[in-house]
């Protein structure tokens, strides 16, 4: 059973990051008439939008706290709204805005934002390692807090999500790890890349629960990713999770997607894990005036970190040449020492 | 020159990709043993277009997607070479390289020299390079140098059609490991659109470019301008508004990295005596320094100034004026051979 109050909460995380890709997709696309030119536009680079995974970010991240880590890849942008990730400075860093979260550094596949501890690799898989090592320092530092680590299904044959597993299980480290079954990696279809058809089943092999969730159902992802995230903060270590989601805006913005069957195109659409949280509400005595309010705020809130992002500054060129290390404090410079070499005087 | 007018008996013009793809094509006509690998190659004809097509002719024996794990492709294709068969292997970003680091330049580079050359390893590994529309850090590098620097592997990158075409042909038949970067804003995609240049007449038949043969893109008297890649273009446009002023820039296009044709490097800055190096790679410990070391080295006398035009040591940013601030452009290039003219 999920509380109604929690109910309502993921509802209004899985339609802002449902809407959220839909302004974006427009945004992107706007640019990029008539002819389809991946550089054009008010948008910079690839986008990889996650309309139809919604179930996968809400369910899980309903679990976390603020000092919770998690870990997304190229495809963040529900994962990140699910866990409090700033919408204003995401979206002006989407748009490669000098207020942005990395000041326009990173852009929409490498979102940073410590605060809200969210991390992204625009590399497949390499986020596990990352993640392994944030339930590391819970560990160390007796905190019971938790690190997620999101992947897509083409990631788990990936050799850095496999050894991440290992250490993770082997030292016992709060983690959760949530694969993204959405069935496609770029244009290769599951069956043909791992024989494995329930991913989670790479547990075993570390002697980890493994878990499947074979519905885009935010509410079964919920009860799931309450026992492994619970497990992890309880100090009893690691959880593989899976769960089945779907892919309704192409692998990136401008895939043709014509290795596609047109048939998965349309299974993909009747499987809305919103329409079956909205049903649940509604099971929940939510009436339906209220549900539209939730929606209504949701758009506003987007269309209002949209805007506030295009009206954001472009970076200043020079900008590209800080960050590369640790910028120092201001009025320290590297020619003054703040401290002294060991080994004293000579 | 026996290319030059090769190259205007033909009147077919290609894109670097269907160039590319031509030689891969042929290449597996002739020889059973050769075969592709890679993400998206089959189905989707490479997420830049250097399968397109291959799949309807060969089939998915021969035209193989294969599971997102590099290690184990890239180390499979090292292991299929070296048992004879002939693989080309794609890493679909060169950026991913990282994954697989060990299979490319503990394994692919060194079993000829370990096995004191009882081992052959006849493989290519392409992958896709390069910046300018805005993809970040992990996803817009070059690597050039990194490639280049690692002893084991021939390294070559194209920047016209023609080229494209035969050094394919030469890397495929090639006995020895073969990096072939192709740079994704050459290639003629439809969503990436190319710069004038690259798309050339290709000839249908088949013909090789011997490695180690640096092409004079453009002669000139004033200043040598050596550069790859995105950058021979960019080059090319320079030199053209330079000339306007009566700089006449000479551009040299190395087209293959390892073996390195110095001897034509050498030629050109006798003639001018100024050179210009110009890289998409980071300027640090790369092309730069090494093309100008390797002149040096054998003609310092000649050597009367030197400019370097690379990417300053900072991650390649997303953003597009900062992308644009650190990749260089053709004025960048133009002001380089200012400076180097007016030296």
């Amino acid at each position: 059973m999920v509380a109604v109050s929690e109910l309502r909460e993921m509802f209004e995380d899985a339609v802002t990051a449902r809407y959220y890709e839909e302004r974006l997709q427009e945004e992107y696309l706007e640019g990029k008439q008539p002819a389809f030119d991946i550089s054009a536009g008010p948008i910079p680079g690839e986008l990889h939008l996650a309309a139809g995974q919604e179930a996968a970010a809400v369910g899980v991240c309903q679990h976390l706290r603020d000092d919770d880590t998690v870990t997304a890849p190229h495809r963040p942008h529900h994962v990140a709204i699910a866990k409090g990730v700033d919408l204003k400075r995401m979206t002006a860093e989407i748009f490669g805005r000098e207020t942005g979260l990395s000041s326009g550094k990173g852009g929409h596949m490498h979102l940073f934002d410590p605060d809200a501890g969210f991390a992204c690799s625009g590399i497949i898989a390499q986020g596990c390692p990352p993640a392994v090592g944030a339930g590391l320092a819970a560990k160390k530092r007796n905190e019971d807090s938790v690190a997620v680590a999101y992947l897509g299904e083409g990631a788990i044959s990936q050799g850095a999500f496999l050894e991440s597993l290992n250490l993770a299980a082997v030292q016992q480290l709060p983690v959760v790890f949530v694969i993204e079954d959405n069935d496609w990696a770029i244009s290769m279809p599951k069956e043909r890349v791992t024989d494995v058809a329930d991913g989670s089943q790479r547990a075993g092999g570390f002697d980890m629960p493994g878990v499947r969730v074979d519905y885009d159902d935010a509410t079964a992802v919920y009860d799931a990713a309450r026992d492994a995230v619970g497990r992890a903060r309880a100090g009893n270590g690691p959880t593989l999770l899976e769960v089945q989601v779907h892919r309704r805006m192409g692998h990136f913005m401008g895939d043709p997607e014509s290795y596609r069957p047109d048939e998965d195109v349309a299974a993909a659409e009747q499987r809305d894990s919103i329409e079956r949280l909205a049903d649940e509400l509604r099971n929940e005595d939510v009436p339906d005036d209220e549900l539209e309010t939730i929606r209504e705020d949701a758009r506003e809130r987007v269309d209002e970190a949209i805007e506030w992002a295009k009206e954001q500054p472009e970076p200043d060129p020079d900008a590209a040449y800080e960050d590369v290390f640790v910028n120092p404090p201001s009025g320290v410079t590297s020619e003054e020492p703040s401290h002294e070499l060991a080994g004293g005087d000579d | 020159m026996a290319q030059e007018e090769r190259r205007q008996a033909v009147e077919r013009e290609l894109t670097m990709s269907r160039a590319m793809v031509e030689g891969i094509a042929h290449e597996m006509r002739e020889d059973d043993e050769v075969f592709y690998m890679g993400e998206d190659v089959a189905d989707y004809g490479g997420i830049f277009d250097s399968t397109e097509g291959l799949l309807e002719e060969f089939g998915r024996d021969r035209v193989m997607d294969v599971p997102i794990s590099e290690t184990a492709y890239l180390g499979a294709a090292v292991g299929a070479a070296q048992e004879g068969m002939r693989p080309i292997a794609e890493l679909m970003f060169v950026d991913f390289f990282g994954v697989a680091m060990d299979q490319i330049y503990n394994q692919l580079a060194k079993n000829t020299y370990m096995s004191g050359g009882a081992v052959n390893v006849p493989m290519v590994l392409t992958a896709a390079v390069g910046g300018t529309y805005n993809d970040a850090a992990q996803h817009s590098q070059t690597l050039y140098g990194t490639f280049a620097h690692l002893p084991g592997m021939k390294v070559v990158v194209p920047s016209t059609a023609y080229d494209a075409k035969g050094l394919m042909h030469n890397a495929i038949r090639d006995d020895d490991p073969v990096v072939y970067l192709f740079h994704k804003r050459l290639m003629g995609i439809g969503w990436l659109p190319a710069p004038d240049g690259p798309k050339t007449p290709v000839p249908e038949e088949e013909y090789t470019i011997p490695f180690g043969s640096a092409d004079v893109k453009r002669e000139g008297e004033d200043v040598t301008v050596v550069t790859l890649g995105l950058h021979v273009h960019r080059a090319l446009e320079a030199a053209d508004a330079l000339a306007e002023d009566g700089i006449d820039a000479e551009v040299i296009d190395l087209r293959t990295l390892v073996p390195l044709d110095t001897e034509t490097i050498r030629e050109s800055v006798a003639k001018t005596g100024r050179l210009v190096v110009v890289d998409e790679d980071y300027q640090s410990y790369g092309v730069t320094g090494e093309i100008i070391a390797s002149v040096a080295e054998g003609g310092l006398a000649d050597l009367e100034t030197v400019e370097r035009v690379a990417v300053p040591d900072v991650p390649l940013p997303y953003a597009r004026p900062m992308e644009n601030e650190v990749v260089p452009d053709s004025e960048d290039i133009e002001s380089a051979v200012r400076s180097a003219h007016d030296a």
